[in-house]
């Protein structure tokens, strides 16, 4: 009797784990796992959280697979600040980066007044172990924009523009720009813009729309290749002083795995490009809700790189 | 721990609107408005659960499907489908409290209908049997039987609804997880840990203080029983029943 | 729905994940909390600090247990083992109390009973005290079960992929569909391992059986 009782225990239990690994002979953790004892063959691509930057990093992914080249992708991961420290513990090899924005992380006081200028302060601070290849013709810059209404209440056309009203509004942006040498403290440096309060949102996603069109803030900082900001009529307020910088699209990758196949397979989706073609892509992802992924492969198809 | 120290031992982290006082009373405020949300709802929907029987296996089976609503995905459907209707600050605040209002009217819920449910028979019988009417006896002899476990189901939605709140940070919502939040988007580790530690602090006094309430409040009748029975009801609020 | 249609593998990837994710720490939180609550129920002195301490764990926000993980245990920043010992930590602080009163609610008679027919402390916990602990102890590792399917989901916040990954895709799109796939998805999987769980008790418990429940 007991030894019976035992064994339904046993195999109670059994199916109860069964269960928690249940249909697949493969590792459930394996997809996810960042693991630093990746053979140096297998790339783990990461993205930031924020759909452009997951887009991106499907194309690197998407074109990597095309080559034989074995990838994991490890996407979504919060912020800068959070992710290049994956980079820097081996979570992931590769992510999509920003020119402008990556070397003043490095270096606050760094030139990133035009894309050459951005570039070569970029390969002079990436730290060791890092690399960056060839960055794209198209550029995605942080930007303060209001709603076509303030616009024309304020007539605003240009950051500037702002000074005798900021005190009266209320900003909004991802949380770490309230620290972001280019967020909140460079909009009073260069502009010396002081706002009524600062609202953290999210990384200048559907929560930064909602609140611009809802008036929950008067201003917000919107990626420039964010499709809503046509579908919305939102105002994108020139940066005559350049306080965003330059921002191409950049690979950002640990150096080992920059092999040759994997450098000429980059740079060849970065070659293709440009600020318009991006904001289409990231249109399709974000307004018609289309998958990273599939629109990722759909491009590479296009342009024979997949 | 010297990152914690150094982020909590800083005098200008604690001041200003963005300050560690006016995140720590942002929070009480939520957890309040939560509490006083979810009591109206649940208390009398379990006094009448557990004074006439009715619905019982229906609401036994909703509460424990709420419990298990993932309250990150519920918060973002909250904000994506009412945030667009509601003007002003509201229109993140609503939405956080509504979740955070889905997360405390289980315990509540379930705290009120077996409290309800333990009160003596012989008591409700003895009272019926002196005249009493179904009212009478529902405020007069159930509810006041009923509270130990009605303040202990409080005592749990206040606690899960201190640490949860801080979630409600991801969509703008002030509060200590403000803290969390902002501290993970910039890797500030002391900041995220100090939060951390001060939503302990919290609900150490919360908990505390509900526990003083709860000795004075109750009629003396009832509070006899010795710790062990105690530890057992204050268990039966969270476990599903 | 057609959202789902479109993406059943996916769906499915992650409820996988989510599932080791929520359930491996339910097992080993409940590993831990078992001596714990025994010591509790043993050693009066100990109870009141052992529940206590147990159930501040529970009050410490999941997300910042995520992140800090990696700090305390010199972890990869996105490796899943900071979220499995994060939820264990939470099956722990849920469990050791839950064990104390299971343990407590055996009868004193049975206990004594158990030592006069000579039968050792150790051989009296598992063949006695434990098993008629089990229903008590059961019905709390169905809250911490149901619990843990639902704060797993936070991890997302951090890029540990599982069924949230869809609740934080979907929030920066605006999108609703997979939210709400994500979220029905949560509540299924809860369904599913609470009933398991039961299944496993019914087991255990065969003297529970046919109406003569203790």
């Amino acid at each position: 009797m007991r030894t019976r009782r035992l064994a339904v225990t046993l195999t109670a239990l059994v199916t109860l784990i069964g269960l928690s690994a249940c249909g697949g002979s493969s590792d459930p953790m394996a997809d996810s796992s960042g693991g630093g004892s990746a053979d140096s063959g297998n790339i783990i691509v990461g993205s930031a959280n924020f759909p452009e930057n997951q887009l991106l990093a499907e194309l690197y992914a998407g074109a990597l697979e095309a080559k034989g080249v074995s990838v994991t992708k490890q996407l979504n991961i919060s912020s800068r600040e959070t992710y290049l420290g994956a980079l820097k513990d081996g979570s992931i090899d590769l992510i999509p980066e920003y020119t402008g924005n990556l070397a003043r992380y490095y270096d606050p006081e760094a030139d990133v007044s035009s894309t050459e200028a951005a570039l070569a302060s970029l390969k002079r601070v990436v730290p060791d172990g890092l690399t960056v290849l060839e960055p794209a013709p198209a550029e995605d810059k942080d930007s303060v924009v209001v709603t076509q209404a303030t616009a024309e209440k304020y007539s605003l056309t240009s950051i500037g523009d702002l000074a005798s009203h900021a005190s009266q509004m209320i900003l909004g942006g991802p949380p770490e720009w309230k620290q972001r040498i280019d967020g909140v403290p460079g909009l009073k440096r260069v502009y010396g813009l002081e706002f009524a309060s600062f609202k953290p949102l999210d990384a200048a996603g559907a929560l930064t729309v909602q609140a611009l069109d809802n008036g929950q803030v008067d201003a917000a900082n919107l990626f420039s290749t964010n499709p809503e900001i046509a579908a919305k009529g939102f105002v994108v307020l020139d940066d005559p002083k350049g306080l965003f910088g330059s921002q191409n699209i950049i690979p950002l990758i640990n150096k080992d795995k920059a092999t040759a196949t994997v450098t000429e397979t980059l740079n060849a989706v970065d070659a293709t490009l440009d600020t318009k073609t991006l904001t289409d892509l990231v249109a399709k992802v974000v307004i018609d809700n289309q998958d990273a992924d599939a629109v990722a492969a759909e491009y590479l198809s296009s342009k024979s790189l997949k | 721990m010297n990152l914690v120290w150094t982020w909590l031992s800083e005098p200008s982290h604690y001041l200003g609107s963005d300050g560690i006082l006016a995140r720590s009373w942002q929070h009480l405020g939520y957890m309040v408005l939560t509490l006083l949300i979810a009591a109206t709802v649940a208390i009398p929907l379990g006094l009448w659960i557990g004074h006439t029987g009715r619905g019982r296996i229906v609401v036994v089976n909703a509460v424990n499907g709420m419990r298990s609503l993932p309250t990150l995905g519920l918060l973002f459907i909250a904000v994506l489908l009412m945030g667009p209707r509601i003007p002003g600050d509201l229109a993140f605040l609503a939405p956080s409290i509504f979740v955070l209002v889905v997360l405390a009217v289980p315990p509540i819920l379930a705290g009120t209908y077996s409290g309800v449910d333990e009160v003596d028979p012989a008591a409700r019988d003895a009272a019926r049997g002196m005249g009493m009417t179904s009212w009478q006896v529902l405020f007069g002899v159930e509810l006041p039987g009923a509270l130990p476990l009605i303040f202990s189901g409080l005592r749990s939605a206040a606690l899960q609804v201190v640490a949860t709140a801080t979630i409600a940070a991801t969509v703008s919502i002030g509060g200590l997880g403000r803290f969390l939040i902002d501290g993970l988007a910039v890797r500030d580790y002391g900041q995220m840990a100090g939060g951390a530690l001060l939503v302990g602090v919290l609900a150490l006094l919360l908990d505390g203080a509900f526990s003083l309430v709860q000795r004075l409040s109750v009629s003396p009748g009832l509070s006899a029983p010795e710790a062990s029975s105690r530890n057992n009801q204050d268990s039966t609020a969270t476990i599903t029943t | 729905m057609t959202w789902f249609t479109g993406h059943v593998d996916e769906v499915f990837g992650l409820a996988r994940t989510h599932l080791v994710l929520s359930m491996v720490p339910l097992l080993f939180g409940l590993l831990i909390a078992l001596p714990l609550g025994w010591m509790a129920r043993r050693v009066p002195r100990l109870y009141g600090p052992l529940i206590a301490g147990s159930g501040l764990l529970y009050t410490i926000p999941s997300l910042a247990l995520f992140i800090l993980m990696p700090l305390v245990l010199g972890t990869q920043i996105l490796d899943p083992i900071n979220v499995i010992v994060a939820m264990t930590i939470y099956t722990i602080a849920l469990m050791v109390r839950t064990v104390a009163d299971g343990l407590a609610a055996v009868p004193d008679h049975v206990t004594q009973a158990a030592t006069s027919m000579g039968i050792g402390r150790w051989r009296r916990f598992f063949t006695v005290e434990l098993p008629l602990a089990v229903p008590v102890i059961a019905a709390g590792l169905r809250v911490a079960a149901v619990s843990n399917v639902s704060i797993v989901s936070v991890a997302a916040i951090i890029g540990v992929a599982q069924l949230g990954s869809l609740f934080t895709d979907g929030f920066n799109r605006a999108f609703v569909d997979p939210i709400v796939v994500g979220v029905i998805a949560c509540l299924v999987l809860a369904v599913a391992v609470d009933a398991a769980i039961l299944l496993v008790v019914r087991l255990l418990t065969p003297w529970q059986r046919g109406g003569a429940a203790a």
